[in-house]
Parts: structure tokens; sequence; C-alpha cells
């Protein structure tokens, strides 16, 4: 992208990843706590606990790492 | 066990819980705020058609890839593997990545050191008006028309999964479509495009890694489709000698003619659909690369695309029919094969996230579609042919009325398909005609000088009369299929693939014959749209691992390598 006026699109990334990511780990966590009547196949590896994780911790790096304050520091020609 | 299938009924296929909405929900939000962010970067022509020419290879290549990653791709594909088994990884690899690699090595330059806006304007410099008006209308035309019966099928499908109201689907996601391509421009469905690539990657990537955990692993997968439905259905080209030894009735020179060397040539290096993307890439170097970005990504599709089919026919329970079948005796298609595998396997949050993957995916297809009509309708119509003194605002305006136009139109083709249904397959039909033909008349007149204006006019004529009169000549006279696909075995997409090759031999034979006979234009006038008369700026000081060329060579050799792991 042209250096100097825009948020990255992996910012947005980030966002999106910690978002679903959270909601997911969340979901897995309170059916870990309450278990479904009917389970979805393989429920015993609990999926939705680790691919949440794995997503939400993708999302805090994309968003720290595309971080809109550290763009217009470098902008700006400062360290980040 | 009771499991996640006791979930289907006969109103949805999928119940949402309160979390699956809230992901869906997060997510129409999220690309609304893109194009309403990016709004005010939309403010020129060069913004709002071409993003500012300056993606890098990475964005443009993801993207590139994205617009057509459709939901109906998505869930059509993985219903051909159902019905065909592995033979559709064809339309990933040999029907995708040779052309990809083509476009970026070989046409890009082309593309970009003639600074042209779209296909149809690259033919415009090359052959003349008419050529570029045949072009033009035709892919406008054809563009909008896809756009509507893909948002139809895609409304269906929501309605069948998850029981929402057909209306409100199409209403919905097309408005929100509209919204923010209108706002932002391209630059706006590229943005959607790549987040919509991550989320697609990211809701669809579970369904075979846990099928294959409960399959047992791949050599088991095998052995379970082998009992179910027989061996053949787990070779990509050992059972192509014959057109009856194999699912899909089809001979191996149908799919390195057909498809492999005129439809996917002429779908990924002359739809502008696709090559808008790379167009806005920042400098020659990325435009180059980002095909072949698109390219490696492309070979791991069949990953969440082809496998979750071919578990479908390993583990499903139930056996899924064709349309008509499901409709009669009350079961599942093969359509419906990839939303029965996340039904599977995903709880809620998860589930959420899967269905957002194919919203995302109908998405990112409509915008590509909406935008590359909106550029292709605003330069090489209404300034060539209607406003030709328009200023750069008008333009930019023309652009934003264009991409409510489109989708409203998309929206009553949705209708009219809906109360014609056999409408669908006359436009399917009607898009390929154009893209083989083209394909020829591109390619000529990128690599031969001698192509002259009315060559190229009548070769894309002739080669698109050809491709009509062939499918009008097999819907008249079934017998005629022994002709046209060399077998009456053939079945519809082995008929695609060999119409799509005469009508490209007619077209490239009547382009070199009438140029032939015809005045060449003076080889200064060829200069930045010719091979010979074009000087393309050396990457000899490169080192070699950021060249192009040198990445287009892996990507070969791992699809070689593909190719024979899974003969």
């Amino acid at each position: 992208m042209k250096p100097g006026s825009s948020i990255s699109i992996w910012f947005f990334i980030g966002i999106s990843l910690l978002v679903n990511g959270a909601l997911i780990f969340a979901a897995g966590m309170y059916e870990l706590m309450h278990p479904p009547e009917y389970p979805v196949v393989l429920y015993r590896l609990h999926a939705s606990i680790w691919w949440g994780a794995i997503l939400l911790c993708a999302g805090i790096v994309y968003c720290y790492r595309f971080r809109p304050t550290r763009a217009a520091r470098a902008n700006a020609g400062l360290p980040g | 066990m009771k499991t996640a299938l006791i979930l289907v009924d006969a109103g949805r296929l999928v119940h949402l819980s309160a979390v699956d909405l809230v992901i869906i929900v997060f997510y129409f939000a999220l690309v609304l705020a893109i194009g309403w962010y990016l709004k005010e970067r939309a403010n020129t022509s060069e913004d709002f058609f071409l993003a500012g020419r300056e993606m890098t290879a990475w964005i443009a290549g993801l993207s590139f890839l994205s617009a057509n990653l459709g939901s109906l791709e998505l869930m059509g594909w993985a219903a051909a593997a159902y019905q065909y088994g592995i033979l559709a990884t064809h339309w990933y690899w040999i029907g995708a990545i040779p052309a990809m690699l083509f476009l970026g090595i070989v046409m890009m330059p082309f593309y970009y050191i003639s600074k042209t806006h779209s296909v149809p304007g690259y033919l415009k410099l090359r052959f003349g008006e008419s050529s570029r008006a045949l072009a033009a209308v035709s892919f406008a035309a054809m563009t909008v028309l896809m756009s509507g019966i893909n948002m139809y099928s895609m409304a269906l499908v929501m309605k069948v999964i998850l029981g929402w109201d057909i209306h409100f689907s199409i209403w919905v996601s097309s408005l929100t479509v509209a919204i923010y391509v209108a706002l932002g421009g391209l630059r706006s469905a590229i943005f959607n495009e790549v987040l919509q690539f991550i989320l697609i990657w990211a809701g669809a990537v579970l369904v075979p890694i846990l099928g294959l955990i409960e399959a047992g692993g791949w050599t088991n997968l095998k052995e379970r489709v082998a009992q179910n439905v027989g061996p053949a259905y787990m070779h990509v080209w050992g059972n192509l000698g014959s057109f009856n030894s194999n699912p899909m009735g089809i001979h191996w020179t149908g799919i390195v003619f057909g498809l492999g060397a005129v439809i996917s040539f002429g779908y990924w290096t002359t739809d502008f659909l696709v090559v808008q993307r790379v167009l806005s890439a920042h400098n020659l170097r990325a435009a180059k690369m980002a095909p072949i970005i698109g390219a490696a990504f492309k070979m791991f599709v069949p990953f969440i695309v082809i496998l979750p089919g071919l578990l479908g026919l390993a583990l499903l329970p139930v056996k899924l029919t064709g349309e008509g079948a499901a409709v009669a005796s009350g079961g599942h298609s093969y359509n419906e094969v990839l939303p029965l595998m996340l039904a599977r396997y995903c709880g809620p949050g998860l589930l959420g996230l899967g269905i957002t993957a194919l919203i995302a995916g109908f998405m990112s297809g409509m915008a590509g579609n909406v935008s590359a009509f909106a550029t292709v309708w605003t330069y090489d119509i209404y300034g060539a042919l209607i406003n030709k003194s328009a200023n750069d605002q008008q333009y930019v305006r023309m652009g934003r009325w264009c991409t409510i136009l489109g989708v409203l139109i998309s929206i009553g083709t949705a209708y009219l398909v809906m109360q014609f249904l056999s409408i669908m397959d006359y436009v399917q039909a009607l898009f390929s005609f154009f893209i083989a033909p083209l394909f020829g008349t591109v390619l000529l007149g990128m690599l031969w000088k001698r192509a002259t204006p009315a060559g190229g006019f009548w070769g894309l004529l002739a080669g698109t009369l050809s491709s009509v009169s062939m499918w009008a000549w097999v819907k008249l006279d079934p017998s005629a299929l022994r002709y046209v696909a060399l077998s009456s075995n053939a079945r519809d997409m082995a008929e695609n693939m060999y119409r799509a090759l005469w009508s490209w031999i007619v077209c490239v034979i009547v382009t070199v014959v009438v140029s032939l006979v015809t005045r060449p234009k003076p080889e200064a006038e060829l200069v930045g749209l010719v091979y010979g008369a074009t000087d393309i700026p050396s990457e000899g000081e490169l080192p070699i691992y950021q060249r192009p060329i040198f990445w287009a060579g892996v990507v070969a050799i791992v699809f070689v390598i593909l190719n024979i792991i899974f003969w």
C-alpha cells in the first residue's frame, strides 16, 4: 500500500481473527462445561477450543504488528 | 453416539446458535466499516477503478484468487468431488496453474506496460474500436447476468442450509456489496477480498483436518471411497485413457487441450474479473508476482474444497443425489455435501465461521463481478461510445452509479431466474461462448505482430459464433455430441471442454487468415502491446529469489509433483 495515510489491510484481518477467535474459544469453553445433548462428530477433540485459541493468538499478533499507531509513527520517520 | 446429523431436519440443514449469528453479523459490520473507511481514498478514476495502482504483490495475488473463490465455487466443486471423485481437482491444477503462471510471466508485461484499464481496453489499443466494443458489451452483459445467477443460487443454498428467506439473503448480501464497492471502489473490493480469503480458509480448513482424523488418514480414506464407489474416483490421471473408464466420461485430451490449454487460459488470462486485480499492482514486478502467488495458493484450495467432497463419499451415512432426485425423494443433493460436512464437525462458533466463509465467498465473487462491470462499462462503453469527452470526476461518478446499477441488474436477474429456471442454463452457456475465442484474440495480439485489426475482430466474432453454433447443434440434435465432444458418452463438462477447444481453433485460424490478407499496423503503433515491439524491463540485476520467473519455476515443480503423487 502507498505509505502515509492508511490502516493496513492486515490490521483489519487481525481484528477479524481476534474477535472470531475469542467468540469461538468462549463457545468451546462453554460447551466443555455444558456438554451438548447432540455433540458433533469428534466432539472429544474440542476443536472449538484449540482452533479458537489459534485464531485469537493470530489476531493478537496481527493487530499488534500492524496497529495504526505504529504505521503512523513509521510514516513520520519515528521508531515503532 | 448421536451426532450433528440429527440436526438435519426437513426445513433446514443446520441450526445456528447465538454465537454463530454474532460472528455473521460481525462480518457484515466489518466489511461495511472497511468500505466506509476507504471512501475517502476513491476520488479519482485511477483510485476508484484500479485502486490507485498501489497494491503489493501479496494483496493483488490474494485478491486475484479470492475474486474467483465464490461460495458456489466452494460448494459446487465439493459437490463435483462427491460426484466425480478426485478428477475435480483438475479444475484447480491443470485448469488453473499453467494459465496463472503464463499470465504472470508472459502476458502481464503487455497488460501492465500498455497502461490499459481493462482487457477490452487492450483490444482497443491492439485491434481497434470494433474489437473493444464486441468484447466490452459481451463482457458487461454476461458479468451482471452471471452475478445474478450466482446470487440466486446462493440465496437458494442459504434457504436450504439455514432456512433463511430467499429475498432476505438476496437483498442483504447484495446491498452490502453495493455499499462497500460504491464507497471505496476497487480498493474496498480488494481489501474485503483479502479478508474474505482469510475467512474462507479459517472457516473451511477444519473440515478436511477433522475428516481425515475420522477416516483414519489418507490411505484409509482411499480404501473407503474405493469400497463405496470404486477405485476410479481416487485417480487424477490414471483413468483418463478412455471415455468410459472414469466417472466424468472424459478423455485426457479433453482435460489437457480443452480445459488446460483453452478454457483455463481463457478464463485466467482474459477474464477482466480476475485480471483487474493484478492491474492494481504497484509495479511490473508486483504485477508479475501476483498471479504466481495466486497460483501457489490455488494449488492447495482442493484441500478445503475437493477433500470434503471425497470425505463425504467415504463417511456420510446418507447417499447424496442430483438436485432433481433430491427434491423428489426429500433427500440431500451433491451440492449440500460441504454444508453437511460443516454440520458434522463444527459446533457453535465454528459453524458460524464456516457459514461466514460461504457468505464471504459469495460476496467476494459478487464484488469482483460488479467492480469489473463498473470499470468496463465506464471506460469501454460510456467513455468510448456514449460520452467521449467525459472528465475524471464524471468517470468516478459513473463508476459509483454503475456499481449500484450492476447490483440492481443482478438482483433483477436473480428474480428472473426464480421465475424461469431454465434461463440459468442459457446464461451460463452464453458466458462460456466468449472466453475461449477471446483468449485466442488476445494471445495472437500479444505474440504476433502481423495480426491485424480486421483479423482480431473477425477471429473473435467467428470463434464466438462457432461456439454458439456447436452449442445449439447439440441442443437440437443430441447425437451431434459424438462430433463436438468426440464421444456420445461425453458428459456436460466434457462437451464444454471440446466446444471451447474448437471455438479457439476457429478464432485462431480466422484471425491468421484474415490478418494475412489485410494490412498490418505499423510497428511504431505496436510498442508496449506486442512481443518483439516492446522493451520489457530486465530483472537481471535482481537476486534470483526476487525474480518472478524463479518463483514461477518453484510453483511449476510443486504442481508437477502433486500430479504425480495423486496420479
